[in-house]
C-alpha cells in the first residue's frame, strides 16, 4: 500500500493544531436530556445527559469516548436533533454555526431541519444496512438522500456523485450494485460516501467501524480521515474503542454516567490522563508487546435512573474524598490549554469554588 | 400474573371496557341458574308479548320468556366457545412446541398435517358432518370437531416462536446447565409462548361462537338446546321480523355483539401483555 | 500417561447449500488439528475474523455440532460416540462454554440465579436449596461477585459486565477441566474486559483449568495466551507460542492482521491511518473473504 498524499480541497488550516479562536461549529451548553417514562403508573427519569458543555471547532475531529450506559448515544441523538419522546431535552442549548449563520436547535422557534440535514450536517451510522435500502440499487440511496439538496438536474447530479466516489477511491460501478452484493466494509464505505456527498460542515459518526473486522476497520477509518480532511468538515466520532480515538481524533472527551469527566488534546489525554476514570481506562488497555498485569475496575457503572450523589464516579474511585459524595465536581480548565477535567482530586481549587 | 391484570385494568382503557362488557355477559349467563322456567319447554307463557314490567324482554312466539331464554342461550354459547378454545389451544400448543423444538422429520410431518388442516374449508365440512350425523350430532361432538379444525394457524405461530427461541444463546446455556428437552421447552420457552396462546384463545372464542351462530341459524345443529344461534333460528322460523316480534331477534343479537366486542377488546389490549419487550420494560419500570 | 485432554484431529465441517438441483459445498472448517495435554493447563487462543470458522470449530469442540471430517477426542474418547444422556452429562460436567453476548446468556424472563442453582443440582449433586446456594456463591466469588448481588435478579437488572461474570460463574460450578470461551469480552466494556481475562489466567494457575479463548482481539490475546493459532477461511495459517507468533508473525495474513491493529501508543497521530491509504478493496476482499 502506497502512502497517498492527501490534498485537502478546502484550506481550513491544520486540523491537528490546538483549537482556534474561530467560532465553533457546534456549541453545547449545560445540556440536559432525560428519558421520562410513565409506565402503568410508575414514573422514571433516566438522566442520560446531565449538564454537558462542549465545543467542536471547525475542521477538527472530536472523539467522544464512553462505555455502555455513559449516555454518549443519547448525547449524539440530541445533537443530531433526533430526539423523540420519551427522550426530552429539559435544559441547555445546542447551537450550530453553518456558513456564518447560527442555528439554535432547542431555544425558540424550531429550525428547518429538512434544509440542514445532509447538507449542513450528516450522520454515519453503525450498521450500513440501516441506511442502504436492501431492495434497491445503491444509486437510489444517493438519489433519496442527496438529490434534493444539491439542486441539480439528474444527469449532473449523477456525474457529481460519480466524481465524489472516485475521489474516495470507490469504483463508480458500485452505484449499480445492490447492498447485499458488497462486503460489509464496502457497504460502510458507501455509507460514508453517502453521508459526505453534499459536503456537510459537520458529520456525526456513531461507532461506524465497531461491527467490522479489524483489517477492514483500518481501511474504513482511513477513508473517514481522508474525507474529513478533504472537506474540512468537523467530525464528532463516537466509539468506546480507545485505540481508534488514539489514531484518529484531535481532541477527546470522556463521558461517564451522563457527564463529561475529561477533555483535551488526544495526545495529552493518553500521556497524562487527569481523571481517575480516564487513567484507569488508558492503563487497562492491553497492547501487543506488553504483558504487565492489569487490574480491572471495581464496581459497576451506575444506573442513570438512580445515579450516585455528587461525583458519579466516586463509589469506584480510588481517590474519593468526602466532598466527592456531596458535590458535583465542576469542569475546570487545566493549565496551558491542556483541556478540562471534572474532578476534585485533579483540580483541588474546585473544592473552594461554589458548586456549578 | 394477577399484578399484570390489575395493571391492565387500571391503565388500559380497552382492557377495562372489554372486561366490563364481558362481566355483563357472564352475569347474564350466571342468571340462567336462577331461571324460573326450564330451558326447553315451550308455551309456558303467553306468546308474542312486547317488553314490559313483567316480561323484561317480552315473550317469544313459542311461548317462552325471552329474557330467561337468553340467559340459557348465552350460557350455552359461552360454554361452547370456551371448550372449543381450550381444546384447540391444547392441540396447537402440543403440536407447535414439538414441531418447533424437535425440528427435522418430526417437524416436516407435523407441518404437512398442519397445512392440510389449514386448507380444509370449514363450513362445507361442518355442514357435511351435520348431514351425515343428523340427530346424533351433539354439542360436545360439534365442539370437538371445531377444536380439531381450529388449531392449525396457531400451531404454526407457536412453532415459529419456539424455533427462534431454540437458536438463542440462553437455550444453549440451559442445555449446558443440564436441563432436559422437556424442561427447556416447558420452563424456558413456554413463558414466551403463553401470552400468544392466551390472545389467540380469545380470537378463537370469537371464531367458534361465530360459527355456532351461523350453523344454528341455518338449522345445522341441535336446535332443541337454546343458544344464541338457535334463538335466532326459531325467530326466523316464526318469521318474527315480519310479524313484528322484533324483541326476539334484537336482544340475542345485541348480547352476542357485546360478547364479540368484549373478547375483541380483550384480545387487542393483550398485545402489550404479549410482547416480551413491553413486559420487560414494565418490569424495569417497577424495579427502578 | 493419561490421554490428552482434548485432541482435535484433522477436523473439518462442510455445509451443503442450495436447493434440490444445485447444491454446493461450503467448507467452514478445513483440516484443523491441535492437542491440549491434561495435567498441563494452558490458555489456548484461536484468532480469527468473521468467516474464519472459529465459532464452528468451537461448536464442534462443545459437541453441539458434529464434524464432517476428522475427530474430536476428549480424554481419548471420540465425541461422536457420546450420545446417551448420561454420557452427555458427563461430558458437559467437564467442558463448559462462555458465549459472546452477555445479554443473551440468560432468559430475560427468568431470574439469573436459577441457572446457577440448576447447574449446581445437576452437576455437583447439590441436594436442597442450601447446598446449591453454597455452590453458586462459591463460583460467584471466584469471579468477583457474590450471591447476594445476583440473587433474585432478572438479567435486565444487571450490567453487561456482571452478566458475563455470572455466565462465567455458571460455567465454573461443575469444576470443568476445559472452558471454551467464544469472544467472551468483545461485548463487555473495556474497563471490565481486563477483569474477565485476568480470571482465565487465575483459573489456569490456581485451579488447573484450561481455556480455549476465541477472539479477534490481538491485544488481549497477547496479554494472556500461552499458545495461539490463527485461522483464515477455515484453515489454520499460523500456530505456535503466543508471544512469539504475535511479536513476529510469518504468514502474510497474520502480518496483515497485526498491521491492522491500532495501537493506543500512537495517540495524537493519524500516521497509521494515512499509511493505510488508498485502501485496496480487492486485496482486502481476497484476504478476508
Amino acid at each position: 500500500m502506497t502512502t497517498a498524499t492527501l490534498q485537502p480541497m478546502a484550506a481550513s488550516g491544520d486540523p491537528t493544531a490546538a483549537p482556534t479562536r474561530a467560532a465553533p461549529v457546534v456549541e453545547v451548553q449545560n445540556l440536559k436530556a432525560y428519558y421520562q417514562v410513565s409506565h402503568y403508573g410508575v414514573v422514571r427519569e433516566v438522566r442520560a445527559v446531565d449538564d454537558i458543555s462542549l465545543r467542536i471547532e471547525p475542521g477538527e475531529i472530536y472523539g467522544l469516548a464512553g462505555e455502555s450506559s455513559s449516555g454518549k448515544t443519547t448525547l449524539i441523538k440530541v445533537i443530531a436533533a433526533a430526539t423523540r419522546p420519551p427522550l426530552n431535552v429539559v435544559g441547555g442549548t445546542v447551537r450550530f454555526r453553518f456558513g456564518g449563520e447560527t442555528v439554535d436547535l432547542y431555544g425558540g422557534a424550531p429550525p428547518d431541519l429538512q434544509a440542514l440535514r445532509w447538507k449542513s450536517f450528516s450522520y454515519i451510522m453503525q450498521g450500513s444496512m440501516n441506511v442502504l435500502n436492501p431492495v434497491r440499487r445503491i444509486r437510489h440511496s444517493f438519489v433519496d438522500f442527496a438529490f434534493r439538496h444539491l439542486g441539480q438536474p439528474m444527469p449532473q447530479f449523477m456525474k457529481a456523485v460519480g466524481a465524489h466516489l472516485e475521489r474516495l477511491h470507490l469504483r463508480p460501478g458500485v452505484l449499480d450494485a445492490y447492498p447485499h452484493e458488497l462486503s460489509g466494509g464496502m457497504r460502510q464505505r458507501v455509507t460514508i460516501a453517502l453521508a459526505t456527498v453534499c459536503r456537510p460542515e459537520f458529520i456525526i459518526a456513531d461507532e461506524p467501524t465497531t461491527a467490522l473486522d479489524v483489517v477492514v476497520q483500518k481501511g474504513v477509518l482511513a477513508m473517514i480521515r481522508e474525507v474529513q480532511l478533504e472537506l474540512g468538515s468537523s467530525l464528532l466520532f463516537v466509539t468506546h474503542d480507545m485505540a481508534v480515538h488514539a489514531n484518529l481524533c484531535d481532541r477527546l472527551g470522556i463521558m461517564y454516567a451522563g457527564r463529561l469527566v475529561e477533555e483535551g488534546v488526544t495526545a495529552r489525554v493518553f500521556r497524562e490522563p487527569r481523571h481517575p476514570y480516564t487513567r484507569h481506562l488508558i492503563a487497562s488497555l492491553p497492547r501487543i508487546g506488553d504483558t504487565k498485569p492489569r487490574e480491572g475496575l471495581k464496581g459497576v457503572p451506575p444506573s442513570l435512573a438512580d445515579p450516585p450523589q455528587g461525583c458519579r464516579f466516586h463509589p469506584r474511585c480510588p481517590l474519593a474524598m468526602p466532598v466527592c459524595s456531596e458535590r458535583v465536581p465542576p469542569m475546570m480548565p487545566l493549565a496551558h490549554g491542556q483541556g478540562r477535567v471534572a474532578c476534585f482530586a485533579a483540580t483541588p481549587e474546585a473544592i473552594g469554588k461554589d458548586a456549578g | 400474573m394477577l399484578g399484570i391484570l390489575r395493571d391492565l385494568l387500571r391503565h388500559n382503557r380497552e382492557f377495562a371496557t372489554g372486561a366490563a362488557l364481558l362481566a355483563v355477559v357472564v352475569a347474564m349467563s350466571a342468571l340462567s341458574f336462577f331461571s324460573p322456567y326450564p330451558p326447553d319447554t315451550i308455551y309456558i307463557v303467553p306468546p308474542d308479548l312486547p317488553p314490559s314490567a313483567t316480561y323484561w324482554m317480552g315473550t317469544t312466539s313459542r311461548g317462552q320468556d325471552t329474557f330467561w331464554q337468553l340467559t340459557f342461550a348465552i350460557r350455552n354459547t359461552l360454554l361452547f366457545g370456551v371448550s372449543v378454545a381450550l381444546l384447540s389451544r391444547i392441540f396447537s400448543l402440543v403440536i407447535g412446541l414439538l414441531s418447533g423444538y424437535l425440528g427435522g422429520a418430526v417437524d416436516r410431518l407435523l407441518m404437512s398435517l398442519n397445512d392440510t388442516f389449514v386448507v380444509i374449508p370449514l363450513f362445507p365440512i361442518l355442514v357435511l358432518f351435520y348431514f351425515v350425523m343428523r340427530d346424533s350430532m351433539s354439542w360436545a361432538m360439534l365442539a370437538l370437531l371445531m377444536a380439531c379444525l381450529g388449531w392449525a394457524y396457531d400451531a404454526r405461530l407457536i412453532r415459529s416462536i419456539v424455533m427462534s427461541l431454540r437458536t438463542r444463546e440462553f437455550t444453549e446455556h440451559s442445555v449446558f446447565s443440564g436441563m432436559t428437552t422437556r424442561q427447556i421447552v416447558t420452563q424456558e420457552h413456554l413463558p414466551y409462548v403463553m401470552p400468544i396462546v392466551f390472545s389467540t384463545a380469545l380470537n378463537n372464542m370469537n371464531w367458534s361462537i361465530g360459527f355456532e351462530v351461523t350453523l344454528s341459524v341455518l338449522g345445522f345443529t341441535n336446535i332443541n338446546t337454546p343458544t344464541i344461534g338457535v334463538m335466532i333460528y326459531w325467530a326466523n322460523q316464526h318469521t318474527a321480523l315480519v310479524a313484528g316480534i322484533w324483541w326476539w331477534i334484537l336482544f340475542p343479537v345485541v348480547l352476542v355483539i357485546i360478547t364479540f366486542i368484549g373478547f375483541f377488546l380483550l384480545a387487542v389490549s393483550m398485545n402489550e401483555f404479549i410482547d416480551p419487550r413491553s413486559r420487560l420494560s414494565r418490569m424495569k419500570g417497577a424495579s427502578a | 500417561m493419561s490421554p490428552p485432554l482434548l485432541e482435535v484431529d484433522a477436523v473439518g465441517k462442510s455445509y451443503s447449500m442450495g436447493g434440490l438441483l444445485a447444491r454446493e459445498q461450503v467448507r467452514a472448517v478445513h483440516e484443523v488439528s491441535f492437542t491440549l495435554e491434561s495435567g498441563r493447563p494452558e490458555i489456548f487462543t484461536i484468532i480469527g475474523e468473521s468467516g474464519s470458522g472459529k465459532t464452528t470449530l468451537a461448536r464442534m469442540i462443545l459437541h453441539s455440532v458434529p464434524p464432517t471430517d476428522g475427530q474430536v477426542r476428549f480424554r481419548g474418547r471420540d465425541l461422536a460416540t457420546v450420545r446417551r444422556r448420561r454420557d452427555r452429562l458427563a461430558f458437559m460436567k467437564e467442558v463448559q462454554p462462555i458465549f459472546q453476548n452477555p445479554f443473551e446468556a440468560f432468559n430475560p424472563l427468568k431470574r439469573v440465579d436459577r441457572y446457577l442453582f440448576l447447574t449446581a443440582r445437576r452437576f455437583v449433586g447439590a441436594a436442597g436449596r442450601r447446598a446449591s446456594e453454597a455452590a453458586a456463591d462459591e463460583a460467584l466469588r471466584k469471579v468477583g461477585l457474590s450471591l447476594a448481588e445476583v440473587k433474585g435478579r432478572f438479567p435486565h437488572e444487571l450490567s453487561g459486565g456482571q452478566l458475563q461474570r455470572a455466565a462465567v460463574a455458571r460455567a465454573l460450578i461443575s469444576k470443568p477441566a476445559l472452558i471454551v470461551a467464544d469472544e467472551p469480552v468483545s461485548m463487555v466494556d473495556a474497563s471490565l474486559r481486563v477483569a474477565i481475562v485476568n480470571l482465565f489466567t487465575r483459573l489456569r494457575d490456581d485451579l488447573g483449568v484450561s481455556t480455549i479463548y476465541i477472539t479477534h482481539d490481538l491485544a488481549t490475546a497477547y496479554y494472556i495466551s500461552d499458545r495461539i493459532i490463527i485461522m483464515q477461511k477455515g484453515r489454520v495459517v499460523e500456530s505456535g507460542p503466543a508471544r512469539e507468533v504475535l511479536a513476529a508473525p510469518r504468514h502474510p495474513y497474520s502480518i496483515q492482521l497485526k498491521n491492522a491493529v491500532l495501537s493506543p501508543d500512537a495517540a495524537g497521530s493519524d500516521a497509521a491511518l494515512r499509511a493505510a491509504l488508498p485502501a485496496d478493496e480487492d486485496a482486502e476482499v481476497a484476504m478476508t473473504g
